[in-house]
């Protein structure tokens, strides 16, 4: 033996897992919806997807090299942070507003605790909240080929379900980049479910509250879950790891509470925006729904 | 049928292949042993040898007063050339008796052998059971006779053996298992009548067909001893796992598996019981695996207690050029060695040596809350919360979020994605606790 002998504490094995695995892992995930972004918006989303992840990226790397601090942009993690908020952004969009939305995410909404796992609320809908706050009408104004169309929420009728539903779900309506289609959001989970880099128990909460809410009070159920930032907020954003709870109850809990805050928005807020405001609220409760879930340990006598 | 199993756990690579179909076979036999004095969870042992005595094979060499102890045999006839302070397996400075061996081995433990358990009532047998030396082998080193020791106010409805050997790596319950059900049988039947236990188990993990028919074939005309398959999955082989598994009872936090009626013994244990009730042969050899892609040719031997493990690595063809780590035990539990140059002692199941590759520096990043960890523990614990509790002292946290449940399974460190030596915060977490609960008293 020519070699010293290593010395650490068990375990002496460790799984393949890594941050950088999961964070990329998720990128590969959200391809489908930038593809189906590509498709129905075609260059324009190309840039502003591309803008907003190197606006992120850049802010990272500046944040951590002022601070001193291991740069850790191939971590990936800010990669995904600026493609979750290009995909809330409208299409039309202007460049400038959307880099300046990744900065603030990265900033703001991530750096300033102290970078990755600090974080309370996910950067990305920092981001996203920050601008709707500065810029409502650049915000708000939605196009599909050129020209305005009013989204599907303020649009809903009882006749054609069938057609609007399947439009709805493959993406031929007006709305941000990733909101449009459904599909390729699922398809992207799917893969991520896989890999078990998720937790489902969010999002089924989630969507399952919007669905029973919305029948619950005579609107179209089915419409209510593919319509506007429902299923990428559920799917991608109230999943974040960082921003959400570490119990499976309290999983539960937190999907069933952003999924209420959504339906309350929606139907008497009468505002489209309410998933990004619902998993931002949800997100200060994160440390209560911990504490007040832990689970009862194998033996203890409660 | 399907395997039972316990709630949450991990799936490592069990690299069981390497050793699996190796047949046990006898270690050269030792030109000098190294005993070390201490080798159980108890008081400490008085030498009852000095320097210059002639000692025999099974020959008792160091025994204690106390009920929580467990006595020592020489396990080579031979010289007794010093008493003197060695670095135990578990990194500790032990005294020990240095043998030299005899050209031959000739065997006076001054126990009696008994063919049947018929002629022995319980007393009896936790008699032999504490005179042979027998602890357990899993690692844990409990003596046995006190496992088998009732309280008058409890009674006992089961003995468990563990042959889940749900370590990776390790082969030597599987092989024992294989080779010598029938031992395992008679010292299982033995440690049920010690306990006043009407019913048996053997649990297996499903990764061991072999093992698990071998023990079929041997418990089937007993009808109050059954063998169950259990999932594989990390850490089954777990005292409160298994009782979990097999009889859905949970022990409570602080307790003993007593407290449910349950004794649990390993497998090799049982086998060494029965060595000491039919041939009076104390415990001074067990078997081991050598074993990793470290080891040039992996095997499972059977080696006398107080054999200097480089001795081992050698007989399994040595060391390779690329080997980074050595390690006795498994790789979720056992402990990394600095030198060969240690004594294997009565715990010690296994010998694992890691090469370069597969020991890679981790260098952890801050914990991304996935819960991983959350979903890994066996024990329903929330590691994330408790190593940072640990981290800032927080002992009355630490206390109420059940840090002392924590088994050191090793499962958490295993998932967490940003490398955070999770169990090393714990164990000096429940280090806190118990500091501040002597203090209290
Ligand atoms: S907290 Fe303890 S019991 Fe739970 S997985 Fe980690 S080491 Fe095992
Ligand atoms: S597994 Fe690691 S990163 Fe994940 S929650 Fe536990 S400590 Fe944090």
């Amino acid at each position: 033996m020519n070699n010293e002998l290593i010395v650490t504490s068990s375990p002496h094995v460790r799984s393949q897992d890594s941050v950088k695995k999961i964070m990329w892992s998720v990128v590969i995930a959200l391809l489908p919806a930038v593809f189906a972004a590509v498709y129905f918006f075609q260059a324009r989303a190309i840039s502003v997807i591309l803008t907003a992840v190197a606006g992120a990226v850049l802010t990272e790397y500046i944040f951590q090299r002022i601070r001193k601090k291991k740069i850790t942009i191939k971590d990936g993690s800010a990669v995904v942070t600026g493609l979750l908020l290009a995909l809330t952004l409208p299409p039309s969009i202007p460049l400038w507003t959307a880099f300046f939305g990744s900065v603030v995410a990265i900033g703001l909404g991530k750096q300033v605790f102290g970078g990755i796992g600090q974080n309370p609320f996910n950067p990305a809908l920092v981001g996203r909240a920050f601008l709707t706050a500065s810029y409502p009408v650049l915000m708000t104004t939605w196009t599909v080929d050129g020209v305005s169309s009013a989204t599907p929420l303020s649009q809903m009728k009882m006749e054609g379900i069938a057609t609007d539903t399947w439009n709805l779900f493959v993406g031929q309506i007006g709305g941000s980049l990733g909101e449009t289609s459904a599909l390729a959001l699922l398809l992207g989970f799917a893969y991520l479910l896989y890999k078990g880099y998720v937790n489902w128990r969010i999002p089924l909460a989630m969507v399952g509250t919007v669905f029973l809410g919305a029948f619950a009070f005579g609107t179209d159920p089915i419409f209510h879950i593919f319509a506007g930032g429902l299923m990428l907020g559920a799917l991608f954003m109230a999943t974040d790891m960082v921003s959400s709870p570490t119990t499976k109850l309290g999983r539960w809990i937190f999907g069933i509470g952003a999924g209420v805050l959504v339906v309350v928005i929606r139907l008497w807020g009468g505002y489209p925006e309410g998933v990004m405001y619902s998993i931002l609220l949800m997100n200060t409760a994160v440390p209560l729904i911990n504490r007040y879930t832990r689970p009862r340990s194998l033996g203890e006598v409660k | 049928m399907k395997a039972l199993t316990f709630k949450q756990g991990i799936h490592p690579e069990y690299n069981k292949e390497l050793t699996k179909d190796k047949p046990l076979k006898n270690a050269k036999r030792p030109e000098e042993v190294i005993i070390p004095l201490k080798q159980h969870i108890g008081a400490p042992l008085k030498v009852l040898v000095k320097k210059g005595d002639q000692v025999d094979l099974g020959q008792k060499i160091a025994d204690g007063d106390s009920f929580v102890c467990a006595p020592i045999h020489a396990s080579v006839s031979g010289t007794v050339k010093e008493i003197r302070k060695v670095t135990d397996p578990g990194g500790n400075i032990v005294d020990a008796v240095v043998i030299e061996a005899a050209e031959e081995d000739k065997l006076n433990s001054g126990l009696e052998k008994h063919d049947s358990l018929d002629e022995l009532d319980p007393a009896e047998i936790r008699n032999i059971i504490r005179e042979a030396g027998i602890v357990g082998m899993g690692g844990a080193m409990f003596p046995t006779h006190v496992k088998v020791s009732i309280p008058e106010d409890k009674s006992v409805d089961y003995v468990i053996l563990n042959g889940a050997e749900c370590e990776p790596y390790l082969t030597v319950d599987h092989r024992v298992m294989v080779e010598r059900p029938k031992s395992i049988v008679f010292g299982l039947k033995a440690l049920m009548k010690a306990a006043g236990a009407p019913g048996g188990f053997i649990g297996i993990e499903e990764n061991k067909p072999e093992a698990i028919e071998s023990m079929q074939d041997a418990v089937e005309d007993d009808k109050n001893i059954e063998v169950k398959v259990l999932e594989t999955k990390y850490p089954q082989g777990g005292e409160k796992m298994l009782i979990e598994a097999i009889l859905g009872r949970e022990v409570p936090a602080g307790g003993l598996p007593l407290d449910v009626g349950v004794v649990v013994n390993n497998t090799s244990t049982a086998a060494a019981v029965a060595d000491a009730i039919r041939d009076g042969k104390p415990f001074y050899e067990r078997s081991i695996s050598i074993t990793g892609h470290g080891i040039n040719s992996p095997q499972n031997l059977i080696y006398r207690i107080g054999t200097n493990i480089g001795d081992l690595v050698e007989e399994a063809g040595g060391l390779k050029d690329n080997a980074a780590k050595v390690i006795t035990g498994g790789p979720m539990m056992g402990k990394a060695q600095k030198s060969l140059n240690i004594p294997g002692v009565k715990g010690t199941s296994g010998i694992l040596v890691l090469v370069r590759d597969e020991v890679e520096d981790y260098e952890p990043s801050p914990c991304i809350n996935c819960a991983r960890c959350v979903d890994a523990c066996p024990m329903f614990l929330m590691p994330t919360q408790l190593a940072n509790y640990a981290k800032n002292n927080m002992v009355d946290e630490l206390e109420e979020w059940q840090v002392l449940s924590c088994v050191e399974c090793g499962s958490c460190s295993f998932v967490c994605p940003a490398k955070i030596p999770l169990v090393h915060h714990l164990r000096l977490g429940k280090a806190q606790v118990m500091a501040k609960k002597r203090e209290e008293n």
